[in-house]
């Protein structure tokens, strides 16, 4: 199976780590697997933020990084589900639209994939530790995927997970709104520290680099001492 | 009142919501309730997903067909002995209300719980004309004696502890009980009944009129909506325009949709239904009753992409799931619907000008669109409202136009996105100390006041590939 990796400008940037983990991983599963080196950002920071017209530049341009690509995959629920917004952002241009459409229907978030279509529960990783899990927003509720982190982790050897309160609550990231808002966004973020701190979880793990940045970031201002994790450097611990 | 409350800043706003702590474990508190309750009483159900579907297709069938169904209403009041009045303004019902008051040559209103009542400044308008207004529902209550606007469409007073409530009763009325909230209860209803009692016209909301019978329907948990409706003589039912239900079947499916979104009751306490004036063989009911529509922005909304705003029945569940919300209050929405329906709705119907921050303050997270029981897309809608003020209001600052701009050059132009990305570590170096920025310059200041910010990588994602590719091509 070809698999084109939709690593993100964020995990290409500051955590190229979940990408190698996402990349080793994948092979593991015997995906073929390659980098189409002219994708760039989703366009979510502009397309949320009401600069519509200007996201829609770059939403060009990555679907014609991914056009020739078999399957998309990206390890990040919020980046995935903007490739899926395409084609509605694309509405007005029915030919673009139409290519968005491709590309949308191609396009898998990194567990959706290992169990939906890899069809596997169980990655065979071991990592002893206690961990909490943090449900991102967009790859819950938009993207629709619930179970397959669960899943996964829980199959992981040695891995300890406690549950953590109020999981469903927005962290405060937002993407510019942990900006334009920073004052709210630095109390919300402050509640999911406070939650991630009653689990005493060495581990935090999440799905998408932006909200592990967030609360990765606010817990080290606050001296707490909880390690971040993206599930893929997890699902690929040996 | 209107809309609108008060003159302060939303940077002010905001300051006040998230300084004032007290507040903050009340909305915390209640937000836990409300959620809980909500959960489990979808729960019960069994199948919430296709009663949210039936929510939103009778609400949206209702909006498709809104002009049938008003004309239905209308003739149905009419047939049964009430007067109807269109008011396209705020002050067209306004001045029909005040008229009907100096006919009456009345000297006290009672009222129960309306938020459109609050959006178009009733009680003012009445006050000017020499009527004294009392407020009848318990927290609506509270607040006119404190003059202090709603912080939820549901619990108006839910920024208020027992405390504070006993200490503006002892102010504004004397009380000299303590702050149990049975006591205070009973306190506010031996006052109100006073009030019933000698209340010359009686003006309620509604929650929904069934434009099939002509009546109109009041959802309470107090049982003061039997009391505004059967007392006094003149009936004033004021509803915004979009409140109908086609039938009474419909009305089955809204309110327990209603009841359970709300605060996860499986019933209320009282469904109270005004259907026209009495009859000569009836014991209650008002003598002359008249319904006033309000448009009041509500047609503009209609037939554009947010009429599903339009569908909202003000449960407040997208309030109560709100993490913004539970953090800042409804007072610093500056409207007198917060939460995320507000921020959808108050632009909409007030224009941008006075809040063009609302559609900001959310995260997407879409916590309400998920929690809201007619499917209303908010978090879409708070997009949709941001494409606005960016390209057609064209609000937003000439630095983050600019900002933007470079966004979309930098995202469709795979050579700049790549510099950019391998110049990342090098330009932040002088703001980086192990490995994190701890006080960013420029557009990363408000990130850094609240948590550190990692410091870009040495080597990229992309570069380790391509040497990987390299090494295995060899």
């Amino acid at each position: 199976m070809k698999v084109s990796l939709f690593i993100t400008c964020l995990c290409d940037t500051f955590t190229p780590d979940v990408g190698k983990d996402t990349v080793e991983l994948l092979e593991r599963f015997g995906c073929e697997v390659d980098f189409p080196a002219r994708q760039t950002c989703c366009g979510q920071p502009a397309y949320n933020s009401g600069y519509k017209s200007e996201s829609i530049k770059g939403l060009k341009q990555m679907i014609k990084a991914f056009e020739q690509s078999e399957y998309v995959v990206g390890p990040s629920g919020s980046c995935v589900h903007m490739i899926k917004e395409y084609p509605k952002v694309l509405a007005d241009e029915p030919e673009w639209a139409e290519r968005a459409r491709k590309l949308a229907g191609k396009t898998y978030e990194l567990t959706q994939f290992i169990v939906e279509v890899l069809n596997v529960k169980d990655v065979g990783s071991t990592f002893t530790g206690t961990a909490t899990y943090h449900p991102s927003c967009h790859m819950t509720r938009l993207l629709g995927v619930k179970d397959a982190p669960r899943i996964l982790l829980e199959n992981v050897e040695g891995l300890n997970l406690i549950d953590l309160p109020l999981k469903e609550d927005c962290c405060g990231f937002g993407g510019t709104f942990a900006v334009k808002n920073s004052l709210i966004s630095g109390e919300m973020v402050q509640e999911k520290a406070e939650h991630i701190g009653e689990t005493q979880a060495d581990y935090l793990i999440g799905g998408d680099m932006g909200c592990l940045m967030n609360m990765g970031g606010r817990l080290r201002r606050n001296g707490q001492e909880v390690k971040f994790l993206h599930i893929a450097q997890v699902l690929n611990a040996q | 009142m209107s809309i609108k409350i008060g003159q302060k800043s939303y940077g002010d706003r905001i300051q006040d919501g998230l300084s004032n702590s007290f507040m903050r474990k009340a909305v915390s508190g209640a937000q836990g309730r409300f959620r809980s309750g909500r959960l489990k009483a979808a729960e019960e159900l069994g199948d919430w997903e296709d009663w949210r579907t039936l929510g939103e297709e009778i609400r949206s069938h209702t909006m498709e067909n809104l002009d049938y169904y008003l004309h239905q209403l209308s003739e149905q009041v009419e047939n049964r002995g009430g007067t109807v009045f269109f008011a396209k303004t705020a002050e067209e019902a306004n001045e029909y209300i005040q008229e009907i008051a100096k006919k009456k040559q009345a000297k006290k209103v009672v009222k129960s719980k309306s938020m459109v009542t609050e959006e178009i400044g009733l009680n003012k308008a009445l006050e000017k004309s020499g009527c004294e207004v009392v407020e009848s529902d318990l927290g609506e209550w509270i607040l006119q004696l404190d003059e202090d606007p709603p912080s939820h469409i549901v619990t108006p007073a839910l920024h208020k502890n027992k405390e504070q409530i006993r200490e503006t009763f002892m102010k504004k009325k004397g009380y000299t009980g303590s702050d149990d909230p049975v006591e205070l209860a009973a306190y506010a209803r031996e006052q109100l009944r006073q009030d019933f009692l000698e209340a010359d016209i009686g003006v309620t909301g509604c929650n929904f009129a069934v434009a099939e019978s002509g009546a109109i329907t009041l959802v309470t948990n107090e049982g003061n909506a039997r009391m505004v409706t059967s007392l006094p003589d003149t009936q004033i039912s004021v509803m915004g325009m979009e409140r109908i239900v086609p039938t009474w079947e419909d009305l089955e499916v809204v309110v327990s949709l209603l009841t359970r979104a709300a605060v996860g009751q499986k019933l209320t306490s009282y469904i109270t239904a005004l259907t026209g004036t009495r009859l000569e063989d009836e014991v209650d009911g008002p003598e002359d009753f008249h319904l006033v529509i309000v448009d009041n922005g509500r047609s503009k909304i209609l037939g554009t992409e947010f009429q599903s705003a339009l569908h909202c029945i003000r449960c407040a569940a997208c309030i109560n799931a709100c993490p913004v919300y539970r953090h800042v209050g409804g007072h610093s929405y500056g409207s007198i619907y917060p939460g995320p329906i507000g921020a959808v709705l108050t632009p909409l119907l007030d224009g941008y000008e006075d809040h063009k921050d609302l559609p900001y303050a959310s995260t997407l997270c879409a916590a309400c669109t998920e929690a809201c029981p007619v499917k209303i897309p908010l978090h879409e809608h708070l997009i949709r409202h941001r494409e606005i003020i960016v390209e057609r209001e064209k609000m937003t600052t000439k630095a983050e136009k600019m900002m933007m701009m470079g966004f979309a050059k930098w995202a469709s132009t795979p050579a700049a996105y790549k510099l950019s990305t391998k110049m990342a570590r090098t330009t932040l170096k002088p703001w980086t100390k192990d490995e994190y920025i701890e006080k960013g310059p420029g557009p990363m200041k408000g990130w850094t006041e609240q948590r550190d910010f990692p410091a870009p990588s040495k080597e990229r994602f992309r570069d380790w590939y391509r040497q990987r590719e390299q090494r295995s091509d060899h």
